[in-house]
């Protein structure tokens, strides 16, 4: 492999596609559990929790729209045969976001009585979101493959998902809350965390078991003992985050961020297993990146941009999370 | 059913959705900073006051707006997976840009815009407002240079099939760009001001007589007495460049089956494509080529130039008609209830009354222009280099349907359930009007952020 722009391009977004996953995932990841722990939550506490992310959601669905819009950019064939295969779990992802976003803005401008019928719709929308979002994972694990036995592994990993998910939002309103809501919190992420590890364990199960390439290149000598730490270390976090669910809260409010660290680190660590897996294929074991990339003249002029660009949007969210810090208050517009 | 027909329908469905919304946040974000920059001037709390109103109907049209655009991002790879494979080169940047430089900046902004007022300095609460504004405004450049492209193409070259870009300038500064961008802000501040104004004269029919409805009022009004004939210039100028670059298109909007001198301005006909003539047609003679060439004698092409390669005529001819009479609706009404605003100081009813329903008139006259264009652009997807019939997906029309089925529905739901919150905060803030407690930040010292 030569070192020139059209080798490394495609690889460099990739990256970049990868890193936006990433964040959506893990800042979503927490929006999208709040809106599945509603159905646990009290009316007080509902509106706790919406203003716990109210003023970020929108910016944390933009990694989304970058991710898709750098696989749709920067790997066009991939875009299209991905997509078309999973039209409709796509379709219900949609579906689900459109109802999740619009319900956070209609349940504070409806009439009192009204508002109601929007958190259920909240709710429903985050679970429809976070459940095609696993299956879609799923089927993607198995290489777009969508037999009958696919569908129920599937479905499997969408509950995990989910699951995950919601384990992000109870960690996220430990940070953001106080008092009786925390309490629960604790308790909700306890019992999300169970399936979790599951849905984990089940994806890295699955993955080298479906494919004979991938298995290959976890279960070589030395490959297993570099790619050991992956493993270990996951299983090590979530033990450890188990138990810190029987001490949280603490007194004055101490680790309220650690738990949602503690997931963060192991969702990376689980990317970092299924980018590993699949590299170098963008769409599983059919084409490579760099049979999926568009012409390399067009990538430098995205990535030009890229460079300037992505550390400003980092430092502006920085900015966004700063000025709303602290423990979640009522949100108003003034 | 064909998979084909199926997604256009869907497609069409969901930008039509989905335009409403940017129509309004692109122009109502800067009218939000001229209430702000008003009451920073001023002290009058009435622009506070209209401010929190319509900031409100920003937020809720803002997640219309996002919601139905990420839809759109996967669509293209979900029905028109062609699309990217042959222009992807040229798209790809293009919608990358719009996303880097306009989509972060607005949604980062938005919650301090919303709900950061008691959390930074007055000054930090402008700058959002301007950046979320100026972030909806880069969003529209981005996006209608990619469209304005598709429909005339420059600055690359063809190899094996596919696209490649040899010159950006002339890629995103393309022929008819700059008119559609122009056309395009106008028709957005249009649709605000008439939304602005209606929701008012609502208010109004109401027995509002605060001083934050007059002021609303007035801005709504003035804003779309001024800009109307502003558009109507940029809508001709546009025309003009489509009859350059697109003879076709202006064929079909005009309903003109032969090339010739002395076209009449047709006013209405039933255009029959396949007599290839208009029926029940009323027209102004030599008025088609007094516009488009100003001379009777001038000549204006004819869909019999184009044959098996323009567009439906009916739906363009159409469309275009119902742009241009509501804009007349739009000129009449604006300058109607100016001058009486202006000379009289006061609204008539029955004017109020046909202001009302004039709310939605900026809705109508964008969605009409803009199937003029998208219509008038077919069978092409990119005019010359890639059809419609080409782009379309491998998915069943079975799976289509379900989820055309699908959105139709949801859209049709959302839209009544916004339509309803548009009037249900138009109706509080007529009954609470300069009367209800003011929102907390005009009890302290605006300067003063109150959180730690």
């Amino acid at each position: 492999m030569t070192l020139d722009w059209p080798t490394l391009l495609p690889l460099i977004f990739a990256g970049l596609m990868g890193l936006a996953i990433l964040i959506y995932v893990i800042l979503d990841g927490f929006d999208l559990g709040i809106g599945i722990l509603f159905a646990a939550a009290e009316d007080a506490e509902q509106d706790t929790m919406i203003a716990a992310i109210g003023p970020f959601w929108d910016a944390n669905e933009t990694w989304l729209v970058l991710a898709v819009g750098l696989l749709l950019v920067a790997f066009p064939l991939a875009h299209g045969t991905i997509l078309t295969a999973l039209y409709i779990p796509v379709f219900l992802l949609l579906v689900g976001l459109i109802l999740r976003g619009v319900a956070f803005d209609f349940r504070a401008k409806v009439p009192a009585g009204r508002k109601h019928r929007w958190n259920r719709i909240f709710f429903l929308g985050s679970v429809i979101a976070s459940l095609a979002q696993g299956y879609m994972l799923g089927i993607y694990v198995l290489g777009l493959d969508v037999g009958l036995s696919g569908m129920a592994f599937g479905a499997l990993v969408a509950l995990c998902l989910a699951a995950a998910y919601a384990a992000m939002g109870a960690a996220w309103v430990i940070y953001k809350t106080e008092g009786e809501l925390q309490k629960k919190a604790v308790l909700w992420l306890r019992r999300a965390l169970v399936l979790t590890a599951l849905g984990m364990v089940a994806v890295s199960l699955a993955t080298p078991l479906a494919s004979p390439r991938i298995f290959d290149k976890w279960f070589v000598w030395p490959a297993m003992l570099y790619l050991s730490p992956l493993p270990i270390l996951s299983a090590v976090l979530f033990a450890w985050l188990w138990r810190q669910t029987f001490h949280l809260p603490k007194a004055d409010d101490r680790h309220a961020l650690t738990p949602f660290l503690t997931l963060a680190a192991i969702f990376t660590l689980g990317f970092a297993g299924l980018a590993w897996s699949f590299y170098p294929f963008v769409v599983p074991d059919r084409l490579t990146i760099w049979q999926a990339a568009s012409a390399p003249e067009s990538l430098a002029i995205i990535l030009a941009g890229t460079v300037v660009v992505l550390p400003v949007i980092i430092f502006y969210s920085f900015y966004a999370y700063r000025v709303f810090g602290g423990k979640a208050t009522d949100l108003t517009y003034d | 059913m064909d998979p084909l027909i199926l997604s256009r329908i869907q497609f069409g469905a969901n930008i039509s959705f989905h335009i409403l919304f940017p129509a309004i946040t692109i122009a109502l974000g800067w009218m939000l900073l001229f209430f702000k920059l008003r009451y920073n001037a001023t002290g009058d709390t009435a622009w506070m006051r209209a401010y929190f109103t319509w900031v409100k109907v920003f937020a809720l049209s803002f997640a219309m707006g996002v919601v139905s655009g990420v839809t759109m991002s996967f669509q293209f790879g979900t029905n028109w997976p062609g699309y990217m494979e042959t222009v992807g080169n040229i798209a790809g940047p293009l919608l990358a840009y719009e996303i880097l430089t306009a989509f972060f900046l607005e949604a980062a902004f938005l919650g301090i815009m919303l709900f950061g007022f008691r959390r930074v300095s007055n000054g930090t609460h402008t700058l959002a407002t301007v950046l979320v504004a100026g972030g909806t405004t880069l969003s529209a450049f981005w996006i209608i240079a990619l469209n304005s492209w598709m429909q005339t193409p420059v600055g690359f070259e063809m190899r094996n099939g596919v696209a490649h870009a040899t010159d950006w300038w002339a890629i995103v500064f393309n022929p008819s760009m700059p008119y559609r961008l122009v056309h395009m802000l106008l028709a957005s501040g249009l649709t605000v001001s008439f939304l602005i104004a209606g929701l008012s004269a609502l208010r109004y029919l109401y027995g509002d007589r605060s001083e934050s409805m007059w002021k609303a009022l007035r801005t709504g009004v003035f804003t779309a007495a001024i800009l109307i004939p502003i558009q109507i210039f940029a809508g001709d100028q546009h025309g003009l460049n489509t009859l350059e670059h697109q003879p076709q298109k202006i064929a079909a909007m005009e309903a003109n089956w032969n090339t010739g001198p002395n076209v009449p301005l047709v006013l209405f006909a039933l255009p029959d494509e396949a007599a290839r003539e208009n029926k029940f047609e009323v027209a102004i003679p030599d008025g088609a080529s007094l516009i488009l060439r100003h001379s009777a004698s001038g000549v204006v092409p004819g869909l019999n130039d184009f044959a098996g390669n323009h567009p439906p005529v009916f739906p363009v001819f159409w469309a275009f008609r119902i742009m241009v009479g509501t804009g007349v609706l739009m000129l009449v009404v604006s300058w109607s209830a100016a001058f009486f605003l202006k000379r009289r100081h006061t609204l008539p009813k029955p004017l109020a009354l046909v202001m009302v329903p004039m709310a939605l008139s900026g809705w109508l006259a964008t969605l009409a222009g803009w199937y003029t264009t998208e219509i008038g652009r077919q069978p092409w997807l990119v005019t010359g280099v890639l059809k419609t019939v080409d782009a379309v997906g491998p998915v069943a029309g079975s799976q289509v349907a379900l989820s055309l089925a699908v959105y139709l529905i949801l859209y049709a739901l959302l839209l009544i359930a916004y339509l309803g919150v548009l009037v249900y905060l138009a109706l509080k803030a007529a009954k609470d009007g300069d009367t209800s407690p003011l929102p907390g930040v005009l009890d302290a010292a605006l300067s003063q952020p109150a959180a730690k």
